[in-house]
């Protein structure tokens, strides 16, 4: 079963130096009671992925082509503006970067909370409660007092947790996490990481996680794509991908990731080369310019190839084992 | 829509629950409860001046003119005989009539239309900001002078002037304030959340940008009060016999030297009123922004 299919996305956004296709044939599955980790350096269009499937865009961005089924039937970019609404926040939930930014400053927690709740017919009282009982499992003690505090007075992992005991609120079928804990320390990126865990399991959703901390990714998710330039460059279970990588790309991923390596070293480990300009897309693979690997062929149009058992990658040298 | 639009003020209708909380706050505060004393003396002036005063505000008698403050007539007497104190009380009511009518009027249009212009499309923004800019760049007197000399010399002319007036500063403020919440994360976490356009700016931008604008409007209180009476002063206002402080202070003005007191019993309400509100908005101030609870 698949919760969220994400079938050749095309997002274009009109800039004054012309048209910056931001996502290309963006394609993959987020199957249902799972935890489907996105990682990608900044700029690869992780943002703009969620900001697509929430149909939030921001007013130059369009998008050019493609379906995003959601819960096997519907095209989300097919339903009236205010079908997709009423999916926002009930049947698809988001959780973002900043936890100190997400609430309101001038509302209680317990106001914005029973807020969330404004499409159900519950009586206040029962709202209040349900708002407590969801603070509980995010493990805020001394939840019914923390309902009348306003979010300033509270930490940032707490926060942070607030802020997802708002998103399952109303028990989504897909938890849509940006970087939930990229803004936070070490030690609350551990435990956030495994109350997420704990909660996708007991309210049994699935979880779209999106983060560019590779450590991260390997511990929570089932699933990883992986996304360069605005493309998917590769995609499989955690095990594939981190354990025999396809794609040069993912392969340098791995590479420059610190906690992987195992001597010490003088330099960081970096990829040379910069992100190719989205304006003017090489018509060939997209890392070519900055692929170890790159050969005559990679110029030409790439098509993802399938290595079987789910894993994709979209590079000529997938069958061959120069990346082992 | 206009379901959006009744629902939209039934919310602002709602009790706050830190009512009780937030008065005890603000009479522990020296100058809260000086300020909020103030305004509850002009205000139950007001609302009992036929009560308080034995004399008809309006009533002349000739063989009491400039009567000095005494016994008989406790702030002495005009011109025209008339008892000052009643008239003062009376003034009250037209002073207080007109800045929290105007007031209220400005401040329901100004949040409209900076909600409007703030959160709005693009050219919705730049027309208003052109109107409001417009307006703007009459100086006051002007603008009274030239609606009076259209309409004539009346109450309704001096409301809409202050309405005129306040309407572009109050719908600024929320403008700018609207714009900069609009990218805020709260804000894009609420629409992800399923919040229409509607419910987003009540229920997260109106609560965020209406605190700063009270306190700007208790402070604008006596400036209405001023304007009031200054046209008043001028004869551009309320219409002779009513009274106005105003016109009150111009009666005296006129022989100031003789009998001082009448411009004195004029001018004094004028300060008393501006005094509380300042006094009650700073105060109100420090106390409404949650930012600051908790700090003594």
């Amino acid at each position: 079963m698949t919760t969220l299919a994400i079938e050749n996305l095309n997002v274009a956004f009109a800039t004054d130096d012309g048209t910056l296709h931001a996502l290309k044939d963006v394609c993959f599955e987020v199957p249902s009671n799972r935890i489907t980790g996105i990682v990608g350096e900044s700029g690869c269009g992780k943002s703009t992925l969620i900001n697509a499937i929430l149909r939030l865009l921001a007013q130059n961005g369009r998008v050019t082509g493609g379906a995003i089924r959601f819960e096997g039937e519907t095209d989300l970019l097919r339903l009236p503006p205010e079908r997709m609404r009423a999916l926002r926040g009930a049947r698809i939930s988001t959780v973002f970067q900043d936890p100190m930014g997400a609430l309101n400053p001038v509302l209680s927690i317990g106001r914005q909370m029973v807020n969330v709740q404004y499409r159900s017919p519950l009586p206040q009282a029962e709202k209040e409660t349900r708002a407590a009982e969801m603070l509980e499992q995010v493990r805020i003690p001394d939840a019914r007092a923390a309902l009348q505090r306003y979010p300033h007075q509270f930490s940032g992992g707490m926060k942070q947790r607030i802020a997802i005991a708002m998103a399952l609120m109303m028990k989504p079928s897909l938890l849509i996490a940006d970087e939930p804990t990229t803004a936070l320390d070490a030690t609350l990126e551990v435990a956030t990481i495994e109350l997420l865990q704990d909660l996708q399991k007991s309210i049994g959703c699935s979880v779209l996680f999106i983060s560019h901390h590779l450590g991260v990714i390997a511990e929570l998710c089932d699933e990883v794509v992986v996304m360069y330039a605005g493309e998917v460059v590769e995609r499989g279970s955690v095990r594939q991908i981190f354990n025999r990588p396809r794609h040069p790309y993912t392969a340098r991923l791995l590479e420059c990731d610190l906690g992987r390596q195992a001597k010490r070293m003088r330099r960081l480990p970096v990829i040379a080369g910069d992100l190719p300009d989205l304006r003017a897309r090489p018509e060939g693979c997209v890392f070519a310019p900055r692929c170890p690997h790159a050969e005559e062929q990679c110029a030409r149009p790439q098509s993802e190839r399938d290595m079987g058992d789910g894993h994709f990658a979209r590079c000529i040298l997938a069958d061959a084992t120069v990346l082992q | 829509m206009s379901a959006a639009i009744s629902s939209f003020f039934a919310d602002l209708a709602s009790p706050r629950s830190g009512f009780r909380r937030g008065l005890a706050r603000l009479v522990r505060e020296p100058l809260g409860a000086l300020g909020l004393s103030l305004v509850v003396l002009v205000i139950f002036g007001a609302l009992f001046a036929d009560i308080l005063t034995q004399y008809d505000p309006t009533r002349i008698a000739p063989r009491e003119r400039f009567a000095s403050p005494g016994a008989a007539h406790l702030l002495g007497t005009d011109q025209l005989g008339r008892d000052l104190f009643s008239r003062i009380l009376h003034g009250s009511r037209i002073a207080l009539y007109v800045a929290l009518v105007t007031t209220a009027i400005s401040l329901a249009i100004g949040i409209v239309l900076g909600l409007l212009a703030g959160y709005g499309p693009r050219w919705l923004d730049n027309l208003l900001i052109l109107l409001f800019d417009a307006v703007k760049s009459f100086p006051t007197v002007m603008l009274a002078l030239a609606l009076v000399t259209l309409f004539g010399p009346s109450l309704t002319a001096v409301m809409v002037v202050v309405v005129l007036v306040n309407v572009p500063g109050y719908a600024r403020i929320i403008r700018t304030q609207t714009i900069a919440l609009k990218s805020s994360e709260f804000v894009a976490a609420a629409q992800s959340m399923g919040a229409s356009a509607a419910r987003t700016l009540r229920a997260h931008i109106l609560p965020n940008v209406v605190g700063p604008l009270m306190i700007l409007a208790s402070m604008d209180i006596p400036v209405v009060i001023a304007i009031e009476a200054g046209m008043s002063f001028l004869g551009l206002g309320v219409r002779p016999p009513t009274p106005s402080w105003g016109s009150i202070l111009n009666d005296g003005f006129a022989n100031i030297r003789e009998t001082p007191w009448i411009a004195v019993a004029g001018g004094a309400p004028i300060i008393i009123v501006t005094l509380g509100f300042t006094f009650l908005g700073e105060t109100l101030r420090d106390i409404l922004d949650p930012r600051l609870k908790g700090r003594s």
